[in-house]
């Protein structure tokens, strides 16, 4: 081979020898990334969270933040001569007189949505694998920030344009904000910079939306990667896969190409979407005012949940020494977002204090089989889901002819009823594909091949399965349960005495109870056809 | 039948007696003579329905009124039980509520929906019973062309006063919404410039009158004219979702938009290259 032009070889060897750049790559151009589509749903987000970036800067050289107030005079007919602010006025200057600006509008606004649904989507993964388990915690509770964070930065932008829409939403922020006892007014006043709208709220989104929000999501996001970098990726169980290796491909050339290729495609969605799918369409809405308010004011789907837990809230209000109280508002505000955020930042800690599992884990679980983990999952879920759906019901309503009380009225059932049910059926259906696991495994998979035997009785050949799958079924790990039994004398050990203790014990012991264990004590070759010689059903044997 | 006392029953039997038709049609007819008779000498409206050469039509409209209306609204418009008199109403009212479809009512929902129109529902039977039900007590007369072309209404003007009184429940761009025990608001997409106007002037089933003083003729063709406007307008940004904002734009987001992107994601770690160690 010839060598490296002196162009180049200088050049590196100058920055090899000063900042150790050489090592540095060859080390990490060689890093291993699995190859499973679920570990690129976190990319969504953050392929989407650039193209946030460049679009929103492009958005910022025309947007004028500001509540003074002007006469429309643009090229969109239906409001020339409308007074509005200058914020809403040079949204629709954007949208109408600015090249590309609507295009340009509408692609930020669908990143958006799919920076905040890829974060789902991958949080959702993380959940239901165990990827947040020892060592990966603090990345979990970062990415929980970068979720709290993500619908702030969308409250924050979707009012800036001051439509009538967005206004629906700043009033209900409002509305929450005087809701708090005590301090309640002090906080809006100090948000609003006086009484509602005032002049000030615009500019004060303005800048929490694209210089503080986007700086902490930044930061964050870059430790998250970091992290992520520096302790590897989980992987699901398989063939030669360990807790010490990664199995997958490495960083350059392949998975440099693959996920060079996957930005590609989000910006190729994303620029689909805004180009044939009209978003946010803010001169339909009108200029904000606040004595109007449009039927079907929704808010962005990431708020839905919120919306739907007002919906459904009854008028609750206590009075306690001649302040209100407003439980209608605050309930629903905090609740189910303290339930949902909380939640999701607490469950590894919770998970590893009932199972006292404090060992490091880098394979992934699969759903299945840890089925109270997955069961849990879909109930928050099914919470969310409902909220979500019920956010909606006056649209579900008007669309599909239901009286609007009869979806308020089954909401508040719903929400309680449906996330036990969800618990319930997840639950089941983890079992039942555990125990197909473990009877592909014990009985090895049906090969199509009919067997006539001496006795003239036919019966279907069943093959070991494939090694892959094989070992991928294997991956299932036992769940710890913490000790709770007592010992010779008689006593239980120390942590299980008190109330608290024996709680921790009763759930470690539902937590962790494996009830469909790998059974591999058959034979593989032709079983089916021995178990046929004692059995009238090939099939029913081991049970 | 045998006691029930249940008199819907009773009636309903009476009804289909071979001789009811017959009975129906006596009637009808001695009300279309005696009621042209009492009607023709007295009543001021009716005088001046005679000196606009319209008593015909208000004959006719009786008629008319009586085959498809006096069922449920009286035989002579009082009203009963089912539904209210319509003496007063206007015009109006009736070109809305006939030329819509939701008169006469297919059946007692909460609300009559928009239907297609009967067959003997013409423009020249609609006239007539708007002059018959004109005829009884005056009301809101339909407007003049003029007054509700779109063309001589200002549309910016007209959206001011559109999202100030009609968007709270009819949406932002008429697309409509829920209302509460099962009535809605409906879309205002295949209203005509008449129909709007007389809906407003009117105030059909849940919908507030929104009279002269309230919102002048003038305000309503410019109400009209943004309400036409807006529906013709082609979205500049591409589908426009049914326009009913951040529902349909959310579905979509999740069921093209993050279902493309997984696909993608599928496709793209297919293809695995395996290295032997």
């Amino acid at each position: 081979m010839d060598t490296t032009p002196k162009a180049i070889s200088g050049v590196s060897t100058f920055l090899d020898d000063r900042i150790g750049a050489g090592s540095f790559l060859k080390r990490n151009m060689r890093k291993i990334f699995p190859d499973h589509w679920s570990f690129l749903l976190g990319e969504i987000a953050l392929y989407s969270f650039i193209i946030l970036l460049l679009t929103g800067t492009f958005l910022t050289f025309w947007f004028k933040p500001s509540m003074g107030e002007v006469v429309y005079s643009g090229s969109y007919q239906p409001l020339v001569g409308v007074k509005m602010s200058e914020a809403y006025a040079s949204a629709l200057n954007i949208s109408f007189d600015v090249r590309g600006g609507l295009l340009i509008r509408q692609i930020h606004h669908w990143a958006a949505l799919l920076f905040i649904a890829g974060m789902m989507v991958h949080m959702l993964r993380v959940f239901f694998t165990g990827a947040y388990r020892k060592p990966r915690e603090l990345n979990w509770l970062i990415g929980v920030g970068l979720l709290s964070l993500a619908l702030l930065e969308g409250l924050t932008g979707y009012s800036l344009p001051d439509d009538l829409l967005s206004g629906a939403g700043l009033r209900i922020t409002e509305g929450v904000m005087l809701g708090i006892p005590v301090v309640g007014t002090y906080l809006t006043f100090l948000l609003f910079g006086g009484e509602y709208p005032g002049h000030d709220v615009i500019s004060r989104f303005f800048t929490i939306h694209i210089l503080l929000i986007p700086g902490i999501l930044l930061a964050l996001i870059s430790a998250h990667m970091v992290l992520m970098w520096v302790q590897k990726h989980t992987q699901m169980p398989g063939t030669g896969r360990t807790e010490k290796n990664v199995v997958g491909a490495p960083f350059y050339p392949t998975f440099m190409a693959k996920a060079g290729a996957f930005t590609l495609f989000t910006f190729g969605v994303i620029a689909l979407l805004g180009t044939f799918a009209q978003i946010n369409p803010i001169w339909l809405f009108g200029p904000y005012t606040p004595a109007d308010i449009s039927a079907g004011s929704q808010p962005d789907f990431y708020m839905g949940f919120l919306e739907g837990s007002l919906r459904l809230m009854p008028s609750w209000e206590i009075n306690f020494l001649d302040h209100t109280v407003s439980l209608s508002v605050l309930i629903p505000a905090l609740v189910p977002l303290g339930i949902v955020m909380t939640g999701l930042a607490l469950y590894p800690f919770i998970e590893q204090w009932v199972t006292g599992d404090r060992r490091e884990h880098h394979t992934a679980d699969r759903p299945r089989n840890n089925p109270h983990r997955t069961a849990i999952g879909f109930t928050g879920i099914a919470f969310y889901g409902v909220l979500w759906l019920l956010g909606a019901n006056d649209e579900i309503s008007a669309n599909f002819h239901i009286s609007l009380y009869e979806t308020t009225i089954f909401g508040r059932f719903a929400i309680f009823l449906v996330p036990a049910l969800a618990y319930f059926v997840a639950y089941r259906i983890c079992i039942g594909l555990q125990r197909k696991d473990a009877e592909v495994l014990s009985h090895g998979v049906e090969s199509g091949v009919i067997k006539r035997l001496p006795n003239g009785e036919y019966i279907e050949v069943h093959t070991p399965a494939a090694q892959d799958i094989a070992d991928h079924i294997r991956g299932k790990k036992e769940i710890p349960i913490i000790e709770s039994g007592v010992d010779g004398d008689g006593i239980p050990p120390k942590g299980a005495r008190t109330a608290i203790g024996r709680l921790r014990a009763k759930a470690s012991e539902a937590y962790g109870t494996d009830h469909v264990p790998l059974d591999e004590g058959h034979g593989h070759d032709e079983h089916a056809a021995i178990g046929a010689g004692d059995h009238s059903d090939g099939h029913r044997d081991g049970h | 039948m045998i006691g029930t006392g249940n008199s819907v029953n009773s009636i309903t039997a009476r009804r289909r007696h071979p001789l009811a038709r017959y009975a129906v049609v006596a009637l009808a007819l001695g009300l279309l003579g005696g009621g042209y008779a009492v009607a023709a000498p007295g009543g001021s409206s009716a005088d001046a329905a005679i000196a606009s050469g319209k008593a015909d039509d208000v004959a006719q409209g009786k008629s008319l009124f009586v085959a498809h209306c006096a069922s449920c609204h009286g035989l002579n418009a009082e009203g009963t039980a089912k539904a209210p008199t319509l003496v007063g109403v206007g015009a109006a009212a009736v070109d809305f509520q006939v030329s819509t479809g939701r008169m006469p009512a297919a059946d007692a929902g909460p609300q009559a929906p928009r239907k297609p129109l009967g067959e003997w529902v013409t423009p020249q039977a609609i006239d007539d019973l708007a002059a018959y039900v004109q005829s009884l007590g005056g009301g809101p007369a339909r407007p003049a062309a003029e007054q509700v072309d779109p063309a001589k209404g200002d549309p910016a003007k007209g959206g001011e006063l559109f999202r100030a009184n009609c968007i709270q429940c009819h949406n932002f761009v008429g697309a409509g919404g829920a209302l509460t025990y099962g009535k809605y608001a409906p879309p205002l997409n295949p209203a005509t410039p008449t129909q709007i106007y007389e809906a407003m002037a009117t105030g059909p089933q849940a919908m507030p009158v929104f009279n002269d003083s309230t919102i002048t003729p003038d305000q309503k063709r410019d109400m009209i004219a943004y309400i036409t406007h807006v529906r013709q307008q082609v979205d500049p940004g591409g589908s426009g979702l049914g326009r009913i904002g951040p529902v349909t734009e959310g579905l979509v987001a999740w069921i093209v938009g993050l279902s493309l992107l997984i696909l993608a994601a599928i496709w793209i770690t297919a293809k695995k290259r395996r290295t032997h160690a």
